[in-house]
């Protein structure tokens, strides 16, 4: 009984003999991504560098994907020839009305739907039946009501913002730790400051986080509206290149697509580390 | 100003909560509330504070809330409600912006309140670099800063550990003793009671009601962490307490 018992536990040091001694192993760490500056464009670097290099070598057809070396000459004979302006600048006209009238009223709404009862209890329904909604598809009735210049496109991606907005700012005003509001209530601060000082200031990451999807799809849109009915614009642009097979400026306008994306997200970030420095 | 209540009442739905509780809450001195968890002393507390109604009874406020007050009945809660985005000094500036004071005014409390409670140096940091004792010495700050007529603390130590604790209650009577403040102190802490209570109110488990009214006629100055009487008094609570719990665990067994 005893012996057995010696057998099943750990054995006994030999005299003499000094124990094994290895480290702790680690195990913490992780789950925690850093900001690494220099990494993002070493990615675009590369895949930009092997398409190049596959291309040259014949490894890629011609047919498959244009050499990005031509890809930038084409964007700067554009941009030289005035014509990349000619389509960026209603892009960006386009891109910043509809966003901001669909940011706006969403931050607006999402605000009231988190504060008010009886707000809340009248437009989530209707929020969640206009969500699934493919935007796109309305553009014809947006053309019928608001004409088929700048207004209907402007519609299109307010609309499109709208939505994704109101979500994701009404979330983040539950998500306002409730005790900060008490502690307000408890100091007799007025409603509005209460709103301006605690709530907003509470809501603003996950506000920002939502901005983040709806500007996204703002892009989508603009192309989607672009492509259906306007002379200049980036979409316009790609669906001319496209119906020419002219892959060089097709990929030209995929490129600009792309770096708006970049500035977008380059953005808010920037408005991230600006108003949300007291998080850890 | 003191404040009175008067056969205080409060249930959740069907689950009562508190009890027949009268009560004084004398000016200048510290009423501390212990209690069993879960007898209802932070809802008494919220009670007080207005921020509930009771369910039957009456609080009311008797006299005049002293000049210069902004905020007669003034929370410092167990965890801190600091915002993480303002500055310790904003958190302060926080509860005087509504009140139209001159910019050198508001500068004047800021300046006084981190003064007396020693945090003029940590004026610019952010509450998520403060040590909990400091972040309550903040919270402590921001309360004194609108001059209250009664302060209402609700287990405002009970967030931290037991060295910061002890400083922070001769903080809490160092305060007191410059400027006698009146106060109604929760906590589950029957040590803290005995050091800073004048009067201490024990309530029964759940539904509260007010068993016993223990008053400590020793000055604040005067009672230290290994004081006999105040053990004494202690060990009179504690036997209270625990008689509440063990009817409590009976009654379980019962039912
Ligand atoms: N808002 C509420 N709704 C329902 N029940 C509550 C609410 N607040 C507290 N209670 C209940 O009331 C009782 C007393 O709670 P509380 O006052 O927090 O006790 P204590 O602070 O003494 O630990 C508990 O049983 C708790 O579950
Ligand atoms: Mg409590």
């Amino acid at each position: 009984m005893d012996e057995s018992r010696r057998k099943a536990g750990p054995p006994p040091a030999a005299a003499g003999s000094r124990p094994a001694t290895r480290p702790v192993p680690y195990r913490g760490g992780g789950f925690r991504p850093r900001r690494v500056g220099w990494v993002g464009p070493l990615v675009f670097a590369g895949l930009i560098a092997l398409a190049e290099w596959g291309t040259r070598s014949g490894w890629i057809g011609a047919l498959t994907l244009p050499r990005p070396s031509d890809v930038a000459a084409t964007l700067w004979q554009m941009a030289l020839s005035g014509r990349l302006w000619a389509h960026l600048a209603p892009s960006l006209a386009r891109l910043g009305v509809g966003a901001a009238l669909g940011v706006a009223a969403g931050v607006s709404v999402g605000l009231a739907i988190g504060l008010f009862t009886y707000v809340r209890a009248g437009l989530v329904p209707l929020v969640a039946a206009l969500f699934p909604i493919p935007k796109i598809a309305l553009l014809p009735l947006f053309v019928i009501w608001f004409g088929i210049d700048e207004a209907s496109k402007y519609a299109l991606i307010a609309f499109g913002t709208f939505t994704p907005t109101v979500v994701a700012t009404y979330g983040a005003v539950d998500n306002v730790d409730r005790t900060l509001i008490r502690m307000g209530q408890s100091f007799g601060l007025s409603w509005g400051s209460i709103v301006r000082k605690i709530v907003i200031p509470g809501a603003m990451p996950g506000i920002l986080s939502g901005l983040r999807i709806s500007l996204a799809i703002a892009v989508i849109l603009l192309v989607a509206a672009e492509m259906l009915g306007a002379e200049f614009g980036i979409g316009a642009f790609i669906l001319e290149a496209g119906s020419l097979y002219d892959l060089e400026q097709l990929f030209a306008g995929v490129a600009i697509l792309s770096l708006l994306g970049v500035a977008i997200s380059f953005f808010i970030g920037l408005a991230e580390r600006r108003l949300l420095h007291w998080r850890a | 100003m003191h404040l009175s209540l008067r056969e205080v009442s409060h249930s959740y739905g069907a689950t009562r909560v508190l009890e027949g509780i009268s009560l004084e809450v004398p000016a200048g001195g510290i009423l501390c509330i212990v209690g069993p968890s879960g007898c209802g002393k932070s809802t008494l507390l919220r009670l007080i504070g207005g921020l509930e109604r009771p369910t039957a009874g009456d609080i009311v406020q008797v006299g005049t809330p002293p000049p210069g007050c902004l905020n007669p009945l003034t929370y410092v809660f167990q965890d801190f409600a600091l915002l993480p985005w303002r500055s310790a000094q904003g958190n302060i500036r926080l509860v005087l912006e509504d009140h139209g004071l001159s910019r050198r005014r508001t500068r004047e409390i800021i300046d006084d309140v981190l003064a007396r409670t020693r945090l003029s140096e940590y004026r610019d940091v952010l509450p998520r670099n403060l040590s909990g004792g400091m972040k309550q010495r903040v919270a402590i700050a921001r309360a004194l800063a609108v001059n209250p007529a009664v302060m209402l603390m609700d287990e405002p130590l009970s967030a931290l550990d037991a060295q910061t604790r002890e400083l922070l209650m001769e903080d809490l009577v160092a305060l007191w003793l410059r400027a006698p403040f009146t106060a109604v102190y929760v906590t589950h802490n029957l040590a803290e009671a005995v050091r800073l209570g004048h009067r201490v109110a024990v309530l029964s488990r759940r539904p509260g009601r007010l068993r016993e009214l223990v008053s400590i006629d020793k000055p604040l100055e005067q009672r230290t962490r290994t004081d006999p009487d105040l053990a004494g008094i202690e060990r009179h609570l504690w036997e209270i307490m625990r008689q509440q719990a063990e009817e409590a665990d009976q009654e379980l067994l019962d039912g």
